[in-house]
């Protein structure tokens, strides 16, 4: 698949992934691919994470957080007075407890009018953990289960749609080239396409290291060189061994963002990603 | 003796705390087994969904709320779950036990306003309540809460000297901490308030429709939704004294001497970050972190030769040395803010060649963590 396809494939790219698995780095590159092939982007988190501004170069940002997104979503409704008073009573806790998936709606609904915009081609999302990611985007479907009226019904249903739409939104899993994190995105993405009717795009493994297998017997046996080689081999023929089940088991395709030795984490390396996930494709 | 021996030899209650993705559960299992191999008896909380604990501890039908008793040999290896293979293997003199649970939250939480409650009635018409189940269920919280309180209650439970936790991976990892005053905040909040006025005779509850603020919420969200809440704290009437002295049991004991924290990390840059941010937090609460493990971190090897070698099979040898060693030095460079800042030295458990998903793989995580010399130094 060409990289440039899948970056306009649809309008907004959630990328979601365990924790650990490096949902903010993929973000990031997407983000600056997206960029560096002309395209206008903008990058969304929402967990208030200070580590993804840093990535992004001239990219913008926003931070969507539940509280803001009520509050501009009443006042957009007429209801500023009440905006007010919600938030400063804290009310918008019991709330959201009252019918779960309010808070992520709101967030929701604030990509939606984003998307709608027009102001930009790729809205990549840093979004939530897998767990908490199949709520997060099944949030209109709860909601539209126990709220059966009013203007956040409303909001729900548009949410929905959204959701549902290919042309407007993909949801980019994450995750890395070990047995536990694969077996946990299968698991996610089966339940994301079966709940959710979400789209999926390419899934992202993360930190693969895909060298040619080592000969390691032509260093001497117990020296550096050879303990160092059979360790590489070893995580080499894991990372085969995973990618090769994953695309198995999962008929998506793949981006292999590979492992970076000795670098750490900055919008140098972020670009050096992008550059050579834009050269090199989507397996 | 390593900051870690002294705390799975000494302390009563320890909370493994990190970002998600670490290794926390297999850290806190690992802690667990060396704790009953020091002849502690030992129970160790997970809040593992995918059920990757039970998997690895042999347990074929995975964990429970209660605990499981897992059997140990008299080297302190676990050989399966205790009722196929009990007899001859708990019979040293000082025989650790290990015990596992996993966390159901929303039972706990039936639990805890069952023992709370005035009668049958008031706990039946709470369990009930749609509010309720989605404050049992899905509120933002509620497992850390329900973890908290677990410890608490094993902590006074006589049959273990040790209980070890494994937090939930929340986007906020730091939530642990403030977890057992999640109800009462509740019940301390302005719509609470609102709708209960102290009287002579107890709390009463205002009437709904003269609330016009109350009204606009319905508008927005939908009437049922509110009359679910507003049923749910009129339920709650008259419950909320012993609830707050449970919290305050438990947020004593999560602050006691007893109570050791073990900041779980992993090299990655962001990792770090978040777990400084957490030692911050740690250290704002007048807490320390105890002992601080380094999972996945790339193993340190030798010294390459002073040369390059020239033929091509051992040149890739060589550049691939001096590859790991330089990402072994990057990731050193990642943790120092964070060493500098938790004051503590670090026990590094090195990235290992396959995945942990077994017994063996477990128990090797826990000679790593226990070493004589910590791995990697």
């Amino acid at each position: 698949m060409d990289p440039l396809q899948f970056l306009t494939a649809a309008r907004v790219a959630v990328v979601a992934g365990k924790g650990g698995v490096g949902k903010t780095t993929v973000t990031a590159v997407l983000a600056r691919a997206a960029a560096a092939s002309g395209l206008r982007v903008l990058a969304v988190e929402l967990d208030g994470k200070p580590t993804l501004a840093d990535l992004l170069g001239d990219v913008p940002n926003l931070t969507i957080t539940p509280q803001a997104a009520l509050a501009e979503y009443l006042e957009t409704h007429g209801l500023k007075r009440v905006a007010k008073r919600l938030a400063s009573s804290g009310v918008i806790d019991v709330v959201a407890t009252a019918a779960p998936g309010i808070d992520d709606i709101v967030v929701l609904g604030k990509i939606k009018q984003l998307e709608r915009s027009g102001d930009y081609d790729l809205i990549v999302v840093d979004g939530p953990a897998a767990g908490h990611a199949i709520t997060f985007l099944m949030s209109a479907q709860s909601l539209l289960d126990t709220v059966r009226g009013g203007p956040l019904r409303t909001q729900a249903t548009e949410v929905a749609e959204m959701m549902r739409d290919a042309e407007r939104v993909q949801v980019v899993l994450v995750t890395l080239p070990e047995t536990t994190p694969v077996n946990e995105m299968i698991e996610t993405a089966y339940a994301l396409e079966e709940r959710v009717h979400a789209h999926l795009g390419p899934v992202v493994v993360n930190g693969i290291d895909l060298g040619a297998m080592l000969a390691a017997d032509a260093a001497p046996a117990g020296s550096a060189m050879r303990v160092a080689a059979e360790f590489r081999n070893a995580r080499r023929a894991l990372h085969l061994a995973e990618s090769t089940r994953l695309s198995d088991e999962l008929a998506l395709p793949q981006i292999h963002l590979p492992l970076v030795a000795g670098s750490h984490l900055d919008l140098a390396l972020v670009n050096e990603l992008a550059a050579a996930w834009l050269a090199g494709g989507t397996r | 003796m390593s900051a870690l021996d002294e705390v799975i030899g000494t302390a009563r209650v320890v909370v493994c705390c990190g970002s998600g993705g670490v290794g926390k559960t297999t850290s806190a299992a690992a802690l667990g087994m060396q704790a009953a191999r020091l002849g502690r008896r030992a129970v160790v909380v997970t809040i593992d969904p995918a059920k990757r604990l039970a998997d690895a501890l042999g347990i074929a039908g995975g964990l429970t709320n209660e605990p499981t008793r897992l059997a140990l040999d008299l080297s302190g290896n676990l050989s399966g779950n205790l009722s196929g293979n009990l007899s001859g293997n708990l019979s040293g003199d000082a025989p650790g036990e290990l015990w596992a649970l996993m966390l159901d939250a929303a039972t706990t939480f039936d639990g805890l306003v069952a023992a709370n409650a005035g009668s049958p009635e008031q706990a039946e018409r709470i369990l009930a309540n749609n509010f309720y189940r989605n404050v049992a269920g899905s509120f933002s919280g509620t497992q850390e809460y329900m973890a908290a309180e677990r410890l608490h209650d094993l902590h006074l439970d006589e049959r273990f000297d040790v209980v070890i936790v494994d937090t939930p991976p929340t986007r906020n990892a730091l939530d642990f901490l403030d977890a057992p005053g999640t109800l009462t905040r509740l019940l301390d909040h302005p719509l609470f308030r609102l709708l209960m006025v102290p009287t002579k005779r107890g709390l009463k509850v205002l009437n709904l429709a003269a609330q016009p603020l109350l009204r606009t919420i319905g508008k927005v969200v939908g009437g049922e939704v509110l009359t679910d809440a507003i049923a749910f704290f009129q339920a709650f009437a008259g419950m909320e004294t012993g609830f707050r002295e449970r919290a305050d049991q438990v947020m004593a004991l999560l602050r006691s001497d007893e109570t050791k924290f073990v900041l779980v990390a992993s090299p990655r840059s962001d990792t770090v970050d978040e777990a400084r941010y957490f030692a911050a937090r740690l250290g704002e609460s007048a807490l320390s972190v105890a002992a601080l493990v380094v999972n996945r971190s790339t193993p340190v090897f030798g010294e390459p030769p002073r040369r390059r070698p020239t033929s091509a099979d051992k040149a890739a040898l060589y550049d691939n040395l001096v590859e790991l060693r330089a990402m072994a030095a990057t990731e050193r460079r990642n943790l120092e803010p964070l060493l500098e800042f938790a004051r503590t030295p670090a026990t590094w458990v090195p990235l290992l060649p396959g995945d942990v998903h077994d017994l063996d793989g477990l128990d090797t995580i826990r000679s790593l963590l226990f070493a004589a010399e910590p791995a990697n130094g």
